[in-house]
Formats: structure tokens, C-alpha cells, sequence
């Protein structure tokens, strides 16, 4: 800039030419309507979505929609085992990802690196966040197949499905009572010999619970009581080996189950929790932290006392906008499990499953109508479940925000 | 100097009489040599200082001149700040207060501060008071009580607030909540109270109320506050530091700089002819 007299930069201050009050008014107002203008059209967007999907899928809903397996035919086709799918998964990709993903926030925003490796380290782990937020799930989902689903065959061959290693995986021998009744023999491996029936021995029903079985010999009456003619069973009779799986049945690599599904989402939502933590923790004042750290509080005691209680609220919120985003993803998942066709909701973390976005997908693309309808229908149920997941976090949000700002 | 504590229509500026011989106090803090840089800019040059035990000094000088730099080097906030760095002592006893093998949170314990924006916690009073016995002690919930009680009895805020306890400490007014932060200080125990100006984001009613506390808590604690009010530094303080540009220009009894400083700067800032 130029030096030049006092005398000459307050005429020429002077002479610049006035902006009229009315246009400068005329400008905000106008301003003013394209925001109000802009908003109006994201609302319409939402009613007319929301509309068409109603009128669509409001006649198809039916509790036999919520309760049944998927079927060939639309009328007795339900999503009852993709709506459990979505539980398991989401539900558990949320435990996972919330701890890990706070605790990366407060690693990068509370603990600033002293030495020239610890801000090395801290700037390689904010670049691959911001990369990461940016790729396409689909990606994420090759990624889990390979990370987790074969665990790059470190645990058995990748060409192989059978895992090598496994936990509460049991055998049995299936018999049919006389009652019809499938009968459960717990048995070594699948190899093991037939065992012989025993009256009164250990043995489980189909859905593993224990039961008493009473063995007769061939030639013998049939007892009259019927409770104990469905669990009654000649001592020659026949059967084979099947495996069953157990509630804790944990194997490596993990398979196309629930918990490779689940760990997959983490991967797509960590990224979002990160930033979105990083930004409500940044948001808490200093001086508040100078004042716990003043008083002789330890940097672990700033965080669990002032800094998280502080910051919660936004966390919570960054975490439902990802747990939607994990809801009603579908690409990723598409992969993990597999295009199959799943009659039952999981019952372990290993088990196959199916979510609601893949049931919608797969009806939808049918050329029938009548799975047309019932995929608006399954849109509206994928939105309940979306809401309540939602409801939940903000009943938590609210129980750790205390009303005193 | 105790002699008119009991008559409370004394005006504050003549209670400290200023004629005390302070090198004949016990020191409770000796720096000696300080030099400390933020980055590459040096903002303490060769700073030597004795701060008596028991009284209160006074930090005047401009902005940036480096007073507040050495408070916070003396309770260690400046490792928070990872640029910062210093050379020289600072002795607490026989505590080295800049070793980088001193116990920071201890030495936090022992050596309180007070900052400029009074920043209660977003929790109770009650709460804000008790944050600090929680951290270094496992006490019963009526050892609590007795201790928040007395932390606000000693910081003259008792009485406004003792029915709304478990009200949001953000809705005291700020004369308050200064003086709630300073409950909050001494609820820990320490021997020295630091305040880096307490009172600038105050009104001149709250201001006199935390000048008369400061005057009650010498009797117990050794305080140093930084302050750009000069009657403040003269009404308050025992001991006064003059800063100049990073530098340590004159330290000594309040009376004796105010009325006879030794040089031309100290003269000109106390006088107003600057800063």
C-alpha cells in the first residue's frame, strides 16, 4: 500500500459512492425468500417421498409382512428374518463403533503430539479419516470380504467354506420319535459312531433345549400319554449326524455371518463418528479444560469429567446421522452375505443373514406388482426400525445431557 | 498489618501498610533465570524473582509483556501449550517446578489458579466445588459437604449461595462465579493461589468483593496476581513486579515502587504516562 496524506485518503473516503438503505433492504429480503424458498423445497421433496411410499405400501402392510420368512409368493412373503438381520447387524456395528470411534477423536483432538513421530503419526491418521469418508461402499464391502468374511486365508483355504477354526459348533444324531419329533443325540464329531439310545438320556429337541427321552424296546406297546409318546423312540432305530451351532459359536475366519457384516459397516461409518466427535470435542471450550487441568486433574480425568460430558451431545448426534446412513445401506452387505436366500433370523454371531435394504432390493427388482407393493410396504417397516433405532439414541443423548447451560 | 482487618469501613487501600520487610519473609517461590520461548519468540528474558510466603505480589506491566507467561509457568499450564519452552529455575522448596520429572498434577494441587473469564464447569455449584476434592481425595458424601462449605465461606460466597447448591453454576452472575472459581481453587488445598487478572471481566462491585477476599486469603495462602489495574496492584499487594517487554524492569515492596521507583519506566507505567 501507498503512504499517502491524511488530507487525501479522507477525500477520497468522501467521494465513494454511497449504497442506497432501500436496495441494501430490497437485497436481504430477497435473501431472505430464497432461503425460505430452498427450505420449502427440501420439505416438499420429503412429503412427496414419504406420500408415494405410503400410498404404495400402506395397503400391503400386514402383520404377516412383519412375522413371515420371505416367500415366492407375495401374499405369504414377510420380512420377519431381514428385520432381525438389521438388528443384529446395526446393533452391533453401533457397539462396536461408537467406543472406537470416540476414542480415535479424543486421541487426535486431546492428546496433541509432543515429538516430530507423534505428529507424523497423528497427521497420517486425520488424512486416512478424511480419505476414508470419501470412498464408496461398495469398496468397503470388497474390503470386508477379503479383511474378514476369508481373513486373507490366513485360518483355512479361502476356496474352502468349511473354517478351520471354530467354538461351540456341536454335533448330534438325529433321530424321529414316534411322535414325529426330531430327537437330539450330542455326539463326539460328525464322525462319531451312532450312540446307543439309553432311556432317560441327555438329549435336546430341534431347537437344542434339553428333553427326556423315553427308549422302548421293538415290539413293545406305545405309551398312551401323548407328551410322552412325541419323545418316545424304538432302540434300533435310525438316524445320522448333523452339525448345530450353538449362541456363542464363534469360528475364524469369520465367514459370510453377522459379525463380518457388522464389522464392515464400522468401517463405513467410523470415518463419520470420527469427524463428527473431532468437531463436538473441539467445540468444548478451553478455558474448561484449563480449569479441571488448574485444579490437578489428570489429562484422563479432563476428558472423562468436563470434556466428554460436554461434547456428548454432539457425539450422539454424529452417531445417529451414521447409524441411518449403516441402516439403509445395502451395497457393502449385498457382498458380505451373499445373494441367498435366508429363511431364519440369525441366532449367532456367525450366522447367515439378510438386512432389510437387500429384501426391499430383491423385491423390488421382481417384475411381479404384487412385490412391488409389498416392497413399499418393507420401505415403511425399514423406516420404523430406522426411527426407533434413532429414538433410542436420543433417549441416551438426553439422559447424559444435563439441562445446566 | 493485621490491625485493622476487623474495621470493614477501613478503605482497602491503606489496609496493607507496605513497610514490611519482605526479604526477611520466608520465600515461598524463588525463580531464578527464567528465559522462555513460545516457537522462536522469546517472551521472558532473565527473570529473577522471590515471592514471599504468606503475601500477596502483584505482576503490572502492558500487554505482552510477560507476566502472565511466568504464572503459567509457575503451575506448569504452559505444557499445554506444545511450542512452550524455558530454561532457568523455579524452585517451590526444594520442588524444581520446570523438571520435566516433577509431578505436574501434584504440583497443580499444590499451586492453584485463577483465570481472567471466570469458567465454572457446566455442572452445579455444589458440583464445581467438589470436582477438585474428588480428583485427589476418596471422601464420603459428608466430608464433601463440609468441604465445599468451607471452600465457600472462605471465598465470601456462602451466603448468596448456600439455598441453590445444586443450581447451574453458569446462572451465578459473574462477580459470583469468579468468586466460585476461587472456592473451587482453594477446595484442593493449595499453598499458593495464582490469579491471572480475576478481576477484568468484572464490575467495579464484584472487583472489590474479590479484592477484599484476596485480602482475607493472605493471611493463609501465598498469591501472586497479575493485573493491569494499577489501583488494584496498589490496594492489594505486599510485593510488586514491574514487566516491561519480557524483562523483570523493578520488584519491590508495593509502597516503594508506587511511591519511589528506582526507574524511569516503572515511574511512567505506574504513573499513566503509558501502558
Amino acid at each position: 500500500m501507498k503512504n499517502r496524506p491524511p488530507a487525501a485518503i479522507e477525500q477520497s473516503i468522501q467521494r465513494a459512492p454511497k449504497r442506497s438503505t432501500s436496495s441494501r433492504a430490497t437485497k436481504n429480503s430477497t435473501f431472505h425468500a430464497i432461503c425460505i424458498a430452498t427450505a420449502a423445497v427440501s420439505v416438499a421433496i420429503l412429503i412427496v417421498l414419504l406420500a408415494s411410499i405410503l400410498i404404495q405400501g400402506v395397503p400391503s402392510l400386514s402383520l404377516g409382512l412383519i412375522l413371515n420368512p420371505p416367500d415366492d409368493q407375495a401374499s405369504q412373503a414377510g420380512i420377519w428374518p431381514a428385520m432381525w438381520g438389521t438388528i443384529w447387524v446395526c446393533g452391533l456395528c453401533g457397539l462396536m463403533t461408537l467406543p472406537i470411534g470416540v476414542a480415535t477423536a479424543i486421541l487426535i483432538e486431546e492428546f496433541p503430539p509432543r515429538t516430530r513421530i507423534g505428529q507424523y503419526f497423528h497427521g497420517l491418521i486425520q488424512l486416512n479419516i478424511s480419505n476414508l469418508a470419501g470412498v464408496p461402499s461398495i469398496v468397503y464391502g470388497i474390503l470386508g470380504l477379503t479383511a474378514f468374511v476369508t481373513m486373507f486365508g490366513l485360518f483355512s483355504d479361502p476356496k474352502n467354506p468349511n473354517a478351520s477354526l471354530e467354538f461351540g459348533a456341536n454335533t448330534y444324531y438325529q433321530f424321529m420319535s414316534e411322535g414325529d419329533r426330531s430327537i437330539m443325540i450330542p455326539v463326539a464329531g460328525p464322525d462319531a459312531p451312532r450312540p446307543t439310545l439309553v432311556d432317560q438320556m441327555p438329549a435336546y429337541d430341534f431347537e437344542q433345549n434339553p428333553i427326556r427321552i423315553n427308549v422302548i424296546e421293538p415290539g413293545d406297546p406305545y405309551p398312551d400319554d401323548e407328551s410322552v409318546l412325541a419323545y418316545t423312540i424304538f432302540s434300533d432305530s435310525e438316524g445320522g449326524p448333523v452339525p448345530k451351532t450353538s449362541w456363542y459359536y464363534f469360528r475364524l475366519p469369520f465367514g459370510r455371518g453377522v459379525l463380518a457384516g457388522a464389522l464392515t459397516l464400522m468401517l463405513v461409518i467410523l470415518p463419520i463418528v470420527i469427524i463428527s466427535s473431532q468437531e463436538s470435542l473441539r467445540s468444548v471450550p478451553s478455558s474448561l479444560r484449563a480449569g479441571a487441568l488448574g485444579l490437578g486433574a489428570t489429562p484422563w480425568q479432563v476428558i472423562w469429567h468436563v470434556t466428554l460430558p460436554s461434547a456428548i451431545p454432539g457425539i450422539m448426534t454424529g452417531s445417529i446421522l451414521s447409524m441411518s446412513r449403516a441402516i439403509g445401506e445395502a451395497a457393502p452387505l449385498l457382498i458380505i452375505s451373499g445373494v441367498v436366500f435366508i429363511r431364519q433370523a440369525p441366532s449367532n454371531l456367525m450366522d447367515d443373514f439378510t438386512v432389510m435394504p437387500l429384501q426391499i432390493f430383491n423385491w423390488a427388482g421382481r417384475p411381479q406388482e404384487d412385490f412391488q407393493d409389498i416392497a413399499g410396504a418393507a420401505i415403511i417397516l425399514l423406516l420404523i426400525v430406522l426411527l426407533s433405532f434413532n429414538a433410542v439414541a436420543v433417549l441416551i443423548r438426553q439422559k447424559l445431557q444435563k439441562p445446566l447451560s | 498489618m493485621q490491625d485493622n482487618a476487623s474495621s470493614p469501613d477501613q478503605e482497602p487501600a491503606s489496609r496493607i501498610q507496605g513497610d514490611v520487610d519482605l526479604s526477611k519473609t520466608p520465600a515461598a517461590i524463588e525463580v531464578a533465570n527464567l528465559n522462555s520461548w513460545y516457537g522462536s519468540f522469546q517472551a521472558l528474558h532473565d527473570i529473577s524473582l522471590r515471592i514471599p510466603a504468606k503475601h500477596v505480589t502483584a505482576l503490572i506491566g502492558p500487554s505482552g509483556c510477560g507476566k502472565s507467561t511466568l504464572l503459567r509457568w509457575i503451575n506448569r499450564m504452559n505444557d499445554t501449550i506444545p511450542t512452550a519452552r524455558a530454561t532457568g529455575t523455579a524452585k517451590m522448596g526444594d520442588l524444581d517446578l520446570l523438571s520435566r520429572s516433577t509431578d505436574v498434577v501434584d504440583l497443580r494441587r499444590r499451586i492453584g489458579i485463577v483465570f481472567q473469564k471466570p469458567n465454572p464447569f457446566p455442572k452445579t455449584i455444589f458440583e464445581n466445588v467438589a470436582f477438585g476434592p474428588k480428583l485427589h481425595m476418596r471422601c464420603t458424601r459428608s466430608q464433601l459437604q463440609d468441604v465445599v462449605q468451607w471452600a465457600l465461606r472462605k471465598a465470601a460466597v456462602w451466603d448468596e449461595v448456600k439455598d441453590r447448591l445444586h443450581a447451574p453454576a453458569l446462572g451465578l452472575s459473574g462477580g459470583q462465579q469468579q468468586r466460585l472459581c476461587i472456592a473451587r481453587a482453594i477446595a484442593v488445598g493449595p499453598e499458593v493461589l495464582l490469579m491471572d487478572e480475576p478481576c477484568s471481566a468484572l464490575d467495579p462491585a464484584s472487583t472489590l468483593a474479590i479484592e477484599d477476599l484476596i485480602y482475607e486469603l493472605r493471611k493463609q495462602y501465598t498469591i501472586i496476581i497479575v493485573t493491569h489495574n494499577m489501583q488494584q496492584a496498589g490496594r492489594c499487594s505486599d510485593q510488586t513486579a514491574f514487566f516491561y517487554e519480557g524483562r523483570l524492569v523493578e520488584a519491590g515492596a508495593t509502597k516503594q515502587v508506587f511511591t519511589n521507583p528506582q526507574c524511569k519506566e516503572t515511574e511512567d507505567y505506574v504513573t499513566g504516562k503509558f501502558g
